[in-house]
């Protein structure tokens, strides 16, 4: 679309500009329609769709089973969570015991993911606002924790690690050993992590009291996650609706408390992923210390027939609550697949928090919703 | 509230608009007259006991043995930590239904999405047009009897031999 | 390249063709496009990152398509993103090369069987280098990247006409703009 210039009466007019879908800082196919006034904007329209890749409607053509490494594609940043989700709804629905060691290698292995997604997130929002080395320092640890999955199960993006009744694969006591390793390294890193970046003057007047986002807001237009924390609403659904290992687990939900300006504002919103980054270290601390012996993964038989029924499972992601919604005929392929994820809902808020923004301030509150393109358009 | 006194709170409230389904496996969920749809859903979100303030899922199943659409919406409360499945059906031909944006804000972009892959229309949306496949795109991809283009803009849809 | 080091009165010199010392430059000098449709743009980032390190190539990553020669299509490929990459294809100058990364922008790959996903970048584009894998790891794409150069290496740059004339050969998309 090119540029125009639409008339409003009364000698008033606006220009209207395009974002994307290719643009540096859209973090892959986003594209925004900006009505702005000078460089202050009246809206921002998101468009997407452009990585709809029809993920619910393979579903309904392909076997239980067979449907898991799909889930990994539903937001590479954060595969094992995907995987989890769509486990855990045909575990629930068709009585699937997972054995204990399977819970405790999905919260290690989640949790590795967890702070890989934070990496590249905290690291984009830094780039996006002008500093281009704490990304190519945080991208480096990812590097280490993509060889950590690696050695696990094989492949450095799309995991498809957890299966339906467990994991696929065990995890030896030498590779526990090297996690540890890694974490005694990275838990300094978030140390120089604040002394870095976080606190640094130019990034805090970018994010400080832009684009506040209030709590029922953030609760009406469905936020999730660090976004709904970073408002004010103490929620994690490791905590309050608690699933696989985490009840046994101790560590906080950090959330946001206006620490430079107002309560959910794009300053919370970072910081509140990268305290995220130490509670991952401390939740996979005590997975290694506790973790038993046994078997990986349960009675799961070649072909999967859940009865005839319906259930909704979520887990919480990096971007907060990852659900499935799985309805099952009672055959071997699902009826309907339907994803709800957190960059979908992250998105719709967006015009709505848009008006009287300047443009430059929509790089930063792309860049700390955490959208990414793949969640969005499924 | 648990699962079980929310349903009976919610049977209390609606008296004998409601019908439960109590499957033996997976969710339980309450069904109601699309005509009663849009009431409902504004009682559940705004009674201090429910308070569902929190439109967790919406989507919309195909079922075209029985000429229908399922719409299904999760709700939840943070406060009250519970949640409840509401459902109506609408038939396929005249797929139309009462927005829900007025009462939760979220199902703005839902509605357009089951706009876009079901042909389902909203009436009184804001913006009611395709989210995710182009403008100039034919038909509802998750309707069941959904047959693809053969080219789209000159592109084959299948992968030439 | 078979050059031959000559001694002249004066000091020594280079004999050669123009088009080798032209191409030299190019082929060290190969600019891609930092744009990434899905998963494969992660390796893409991780390419550029410190370990891969692309940039030891000469490779770096241009964000507009004006001042790239190469374009690389990494990841799943939908209808409607289509036209924008070939609008994006359409502004890179001469002479330009695409590389399809990973099995969807080859194949289609995994979504091959899906309702919103073109079946391979060669529907549209022409294609220089294919790369398989899901995701390809960054070994392969700085490979890939490499076959370009190879390719750059044996180009008759000054005899070939190098404009902006659409081949008709080449895959079209309908209703761009």
């Amino acid at each position: 679309m090119t540029t125009v210039i639409r008339e409003l009466g009364d000698e008033q007019r606006e220009l209207v500009l395009n974002m994307g879908p290719h643009h540096p800082s859209t973090h892959g196919v986003l594209r925004f329609v900006l009505h702005t006034d000078g460089e202050v904007m009246r809206k921002a329209v998101p468009e997407i769709g452009y990585l709809h890749r029809g993920l619910e409607k393979i579903a309904e053509s392909t076997t239980y089973p067979g449907y898991v490494p799909y889930t990994d594609r539903v937001n590479y940043l954060e595969a094992m969570f995907a995987n989890e989700a769509f486990s855990k709804a045909i575990e629930s629905l068709s009585d699937i015991e997972v054995p204990e060691r399977a819970q405790y290698l999905r919260a290690i292995a989640g949790e590795l993911n967890r702070i890989a997604s934070h990496n590249i997130t905290i690291g984009c929002i830094t780039m996006d606002l002008g500093a281009i080395t704490p990304f190519v320092h945080l991208l480096r640890e990812r590097e280490t924790i993509n060889d950590l999955i690696e050695a696990l199960c094989g492949q450095r993006v799309t995991h498809h690690y957890v299966r339906i009744g467990g994991v696929a694969y065990d995890a030896d006591d030498n590779w526990l050993k090297q996690v540890e390793k890694f974490l005694n390294h990275f838990e300094a890193i978030i140390e120089e992590l604040d002394n870095l970046i976080v606190y640094n003057e130019i990034l805090v007047k970018r994010m400080a009291d832009v684009a506040v986002i209030t709590a029922d807001d953030a609760v009406g237009f469905g936020l999730v996650g660090p976004n709904l924390r970073a408002s004010g609403v103490d929620w994690d659904l490791r905590r309050d609706m608690p699933y696989g290992i985490y009840p046994k687990l101790d560590f906080d939900v950090p959330i946001g408390a206006g620490e430079k300006g107002t309560v959910g504002d794009c300053f919370d919103r970072f910081v509140v992923r990268v305290r995220e980054l130490k509670q991952s270290c401390r939740i996979i601390r005590q997975c290694i210390n506790n973790i038993p012996d046994g078997d990986i993964i349960g009675n799961v038989s070649r072909k999967i027939k859940p009865p005839k029924g319906e259930v909704y499972s979520c887990v919480e992601g990096a971007r907060g609550e990852l659900g499935v919604y799985v309805v099952s005929d009672g055959t071997e392929k699902p009826y309907r697949v339907k994803w709800r994820s957190g960059s979908f809902s992250a998105m719709s808020i967006i015009e709505h928090i848009s008006e009287g923004l300047m443009i430059a301030d929509l790089v930063a509150v792309i860049a700390t919703l955490d959208v990414i393109a793949p969640e969005t358009d499924r | 509230m648990t699962s079980e006194a929310l349903i009976d709170y919610v049977k209390g409230l609606l008296g004998d608009k409601t019908k439960w389904a109590d499957p033996e496996a997976g969710d339980n969920f309450l069904t109601v007259a699309s005509e009663d749809w849009k009431n409902i859903c504004q009682t559940l979100a705004t009674d201090k006991k429910c308070s569902l303030t929190y439109l967790r899922n919406f989507t919309g199943t195909d079922y075209p043995e029985d000429d229908e659409i399922e719409l299904t919406a999760h709700t939840f409360s943070y406060s009250e930590k519970h949640g409840l499945i509401i459902k109506t059906r609408i038939s396929r031909e005249a797929a139309v239904c009462d927005t829900l944006s007025k009462i939760w804000p979220a199902a703005i972009w839902y509605e357009r999405e089951i706009f876009d892959l079901l042909g389902v229309s909203f009436n009184n949306h804001p913006d009611l047009r395709r989210i995710l496949m182009p403008e100039d795109w034919v038909g509802h991809p998750l309707r069941k009897d959904y047959k693809q283009q053969e080219t789209y803009r000159g592109i084959p849809t299948t992968r030439p031999a | 390249m078979d050059a031959m080091v000559e001694q002249g009165p004066e000091g020594s010199f280079v004999l050669g063709k123009v088009d080798d010392l032209l191409n030299l430059a190019r082929k060290n000098s190969l600019w891609y496009m930092l744009f990434g449709t899905a998963c494969c743009a992660i390796e893409l980032m991780q390419t550029g990152g410190p370990r891969s390190d692309a940039d030891r190539f000469g490779m770096v990553f241009r964000a507009t398509p004006r001042q790239s020669d190469t374009l690389i299509l990494a990841g799943t490929i939908t209808y409607k993103m289509a036209s924008r990459i070939r609008l994006l294809y359409e502004q890179m100058a001469e002479p330009k090369y695409v590389i399809a990364m990973g099995s969807c922008a080859n194949t289609g790959g995994l979504f091959q069987e899906s309702y919103a996903v073109v079946n391979g970048g060669d529907l549209f584009l022409p294609v220089d280098v294919y790369i398989p894998g899901c995701p390809p790891r960054s070994e392969s794409l700085i490979e890939g990247l490499m076959l370009i150069q190879q390719k750059i290496e044996k180009e008759p740059w000054l005899k070939k006409a190098w404009t902006n004339t659409k081949n008709p050969k080449d895959p079209q998309i309908e209703g761009l703009l």
